[in-house]
């Protein structure tokens, strides 16, 4: 397999192949000497010339993130056969963008309307959790073309609050 | 002794005094609210009963489905745990009047406890260093500025009240008084339908240390030793040991004995805890007695080798204290780590949801006491405490470094927690030193955290794709594939693939 990964907004390719002994793994063309377990779901002991590794991995409302010890990387793995493609590569700045709740909660106040201009970091919503109020910030500079969240609505984790564009 | 004890609270406090129930052979009742039902102290009982929606006012602070669940199961006592309805008098006299023993103080003792304003003058009878400042509600602006005068600026103002900072107001200057004494009259009023605001001298940068005592129905008290609790955020306690770092002998005989002496002006039984503030000259003064268990107790067991728990119910069966003060020892250090369900990169908001992975520290000098489980989902209705960690060692260094090796072994995944927190703490050179006051944390905080040492992003690179090929079924969405494959190449189940289509759509 030959897989694009991202750790930490740096890229990498990674060949991984089952050996007799083991993997084949080329890291970026450099052959590494490694040796994988997987301990249980979620959790990885790997071993590279001798250095023992615990992996965690844990997936967010968004995101997926691997823990080597107690460091957090913020992870992305792609397969560059694939006709998606990355995915969001130009999305950041262009087009509509999604507000994702991210915990469960309660819209407590909407500050902005629809259609109304914002700025990048922008309060949009307050969401509020175990008794603590969360501003919700708008991730670009653009226009709130819709609140999917009305005050008072409970939402979990990833549900749409708003879109920006 | 009790057959049977309800435990009117959630999370891991009632599942501390679940678990003391059960090895003294007494049956436990857990109550819940709807979002609990699936919750490790109703897992833990030995009978469970729901009590309503939510909102604590109409579940686990309603006296009387409290009481009715109380009746109905036939349990002859209650332990309030901490918060809800712990320090609440009228609920230890409803108690009394509905025939079951509330385990923990008189109602009077609480409300002496209660008002702050009366609780300073009882402990003025009784010869109690207090911080210099009135014992009765401010009467006029003229008469703040004649006691602020008097015992020298910067002066605090605090609601008779209050609690969590509410009505309280720092002010430097004579010219500064008047308005902020209207603010907190007002602020008072809001919170807790009462304007008593009195004034008190400024402590600068103090330790906030407070003793541990324990009395039975027949007179005797006995303290149990300090618990240093400087480490705080937003007047909330976040990391506490015992002893304290600067804390000797003579000092804790000192408090220690000041201590009982209010626990008896109180007429006080039960567990309780005397706090104090302690002034750059290890002057210590009354600040407030905490009348029910603490969160932090654990440190005072492992130190002791007193279970508290056991104790309060003893007590408040009628037993006699079995041991007097002379037969109190402490031994070596204990540390304690309050976990929250909180997220530390974004201002420690609150972080509820499904604990996805949960990997337990154990070994030598660890305790958790903890109300989570792995698959459980944390609820936003209440306080975020998940767990605690307690680290236990010979002296403060090797509790230290217990401590720091079991926050490395510990892994919540799914929701965000302080545990990072700690490791810096732990780490941090004034935190070593025993170099703590109240603003210790705010200024850590601001600090630069220092640089992750020892990253490897290129072993989390391999592990991403070794996670793609050995456990497939959560496979980022971003993959591309349509279809997870597992190693041997077969497609898994479809519960996975409606996951993954579910994922794709919540990533847009």
């Amino acid at each position: 397999m030959v897989y694009d990964v991202t750790i930490d907004g740096k890229d990498y390719r990674l060949e991984l192949e089952r050996a007799e002994a083991g993997w084949l793994c080329r890291l970026d063309g450099r052959e590494i000497q490694m040796d994988a377990v997987l301990a249980r779901r979620d959790v990885l002991s790997v071993l590279i010339a001798g250095k023992a590794y615990e992996i965690k991995r844990e997936h967010t409302a968004t995101d997926m993130h691997l823990w080597v010890g107690s460091v957090r990387y913020l992870a992305e793995l792609r397969d560059p056969r694939s006709l998606r493609g990355r995915r969001g590569a130009d999305a950041d700045e262009k087009g509509p963008k999604k507000l994702l709740a991210p915990m469960p909660g309660k819209v407590m106040r909407v500050l902005i309307g629809e259609e109304q201009a914002v700025e990048v970091g922008q309060s949009i919503l307050v969401v509020e959790a175990m008794k603590m109020q969360n501003e919700i910030k708008s991730p670009k500079k653009g226009t709130v073309r819709k609140i999917v969240a009305a005050e008072g609505a409970n939402v979990n984790a990833g549900d749409v609050l708003a879109i920006v564009d | 002794m009790f057959n049977k004890i309800l435990i009117a609270n959630r999370g891991e406090i009632a599942v501390r005094v679940i678990r003391a129930c059960r090895e003294l052979g007494i049956a436990s009742v857990a109550v819940y609210s709807d979002v609990d039902r699936a919750s490790l102290h109703v897992r833990k009982a030995d009978e469970a009963y729901h009590i309503g929606p939510p909102a604590a006012a109409e579940s686990y602070l309603n006296f009387a489905k409290i009481l009715d669940v109380a009746k109905r199961s036939g349990a002859d006592a209650i332990h309030p745990g901490y918060g809800f309805l712990s320090e609440n008098a009228k609920f230890a006299q409803a108690c009394v009047n509905a025939g079951v023993k509330f385990i923990g103080p008189t109602a009077a003792s609480m409300e002496m406890m209660g008002s702050k304003t009366r609780a300073r003058q009882e402990m003025e009878k009784a010869g109690v260093p207090l911080v210099p400042g009135t014992s009765r509600g401010l009467e006029s602006a003229e008469q703040a500025e004649q006691v602020a005068a008097k015992i020298g600026y910067p002066v605090m103002l605090k609601a008779a009240a209050g609690g969590g900072g509410k009505g309280m107001r720092l002010v430097h200057r004579a010219e500064e008084l008047k308005s902020a004494l209207e603010a907190a009259q007002s602020e008072a009023e809001r919170a807790f339908a009462d304007r008593e605001v009195y004034i008190e001298k400024t402590i600068i940068n103090p330790r906030h240390i407070e003793m541990q005592v324990l009395a039975d129905q027949h007179g005797n008290t006995v303290y149990l030793g300090e618990r240093e609790c400087s480490i705080q955020r937003r007047h909330q306690k976040v990391l506490e040991e015992s002893p304290s770092p600067i804390v000797d002998a003579d000092m804790r005989r000192r408090m220690g004995e000041v201590a009982v002496r209010v626990a008896k002006a109180a007429g006080y039984s039960n567990a309780g805890t005397v706090e104090f503030l302690v002034d750059q000259d290890k002057n210590f003064y009354f600040l407030e007695m905490n009348t029910r268990l603490q969160v932090e107790h654990p440190v005072t067991e492992l130190t002791t080798g007193l279970d508290l728990v056991h104790l309060q119910i003893r007590i408040a069966a009628g037993e006699m204290l079995p041991f007097g003060q002379e037969d109190v020892r402490i031994r070596g250090h204990a540390i304690e780590c309050r976990i929250y369900a909180e997220d530390p990169d974004n201002n420690y908001f609150p972080s509820p949801g499904k604990i996805t992975l949960l990997l337990l520290p154990s070994g030598p000098g660890i305790r958790r006491d903890s109300g989570m489980y792995e698959g459980w989902t944390v609820p936003i209705d209440y306080d975020p405490l998940l767990a605690k960690l307690i680290g236990y060692g010979t002296n403060r260094t090797q509790a230290i470094s217990r401590l720091t090796r079991a926050l490395h072994e510990y892994f919540v995944g799914g929701i965000k927690t302080n545990i990072s927190l700690f490791r810096r703490i732990l780490t941090d050179a004034d935190f070593q030193a025993g170099k703590l006051d109240t603003g210790y944390l705010d200024r850590l905080l601001k600090s630069k955290p220092p640089e992750v040492r020892g990253g490897h992003p290129e072993v989390a690179a391999i592990a991403a794709g070794i996670f793609a090929i050995l456990d497939p079924a959560l496979a980022p969405a971003s993959n591309g594939n349509s279809f997870p494959k597992s190693a041997d190449g077969k497609v898994s189940g479809t519960a996975s693939s409606w996951k993954r289509a579910a994922r794709v759509e919540s990533l847009g």
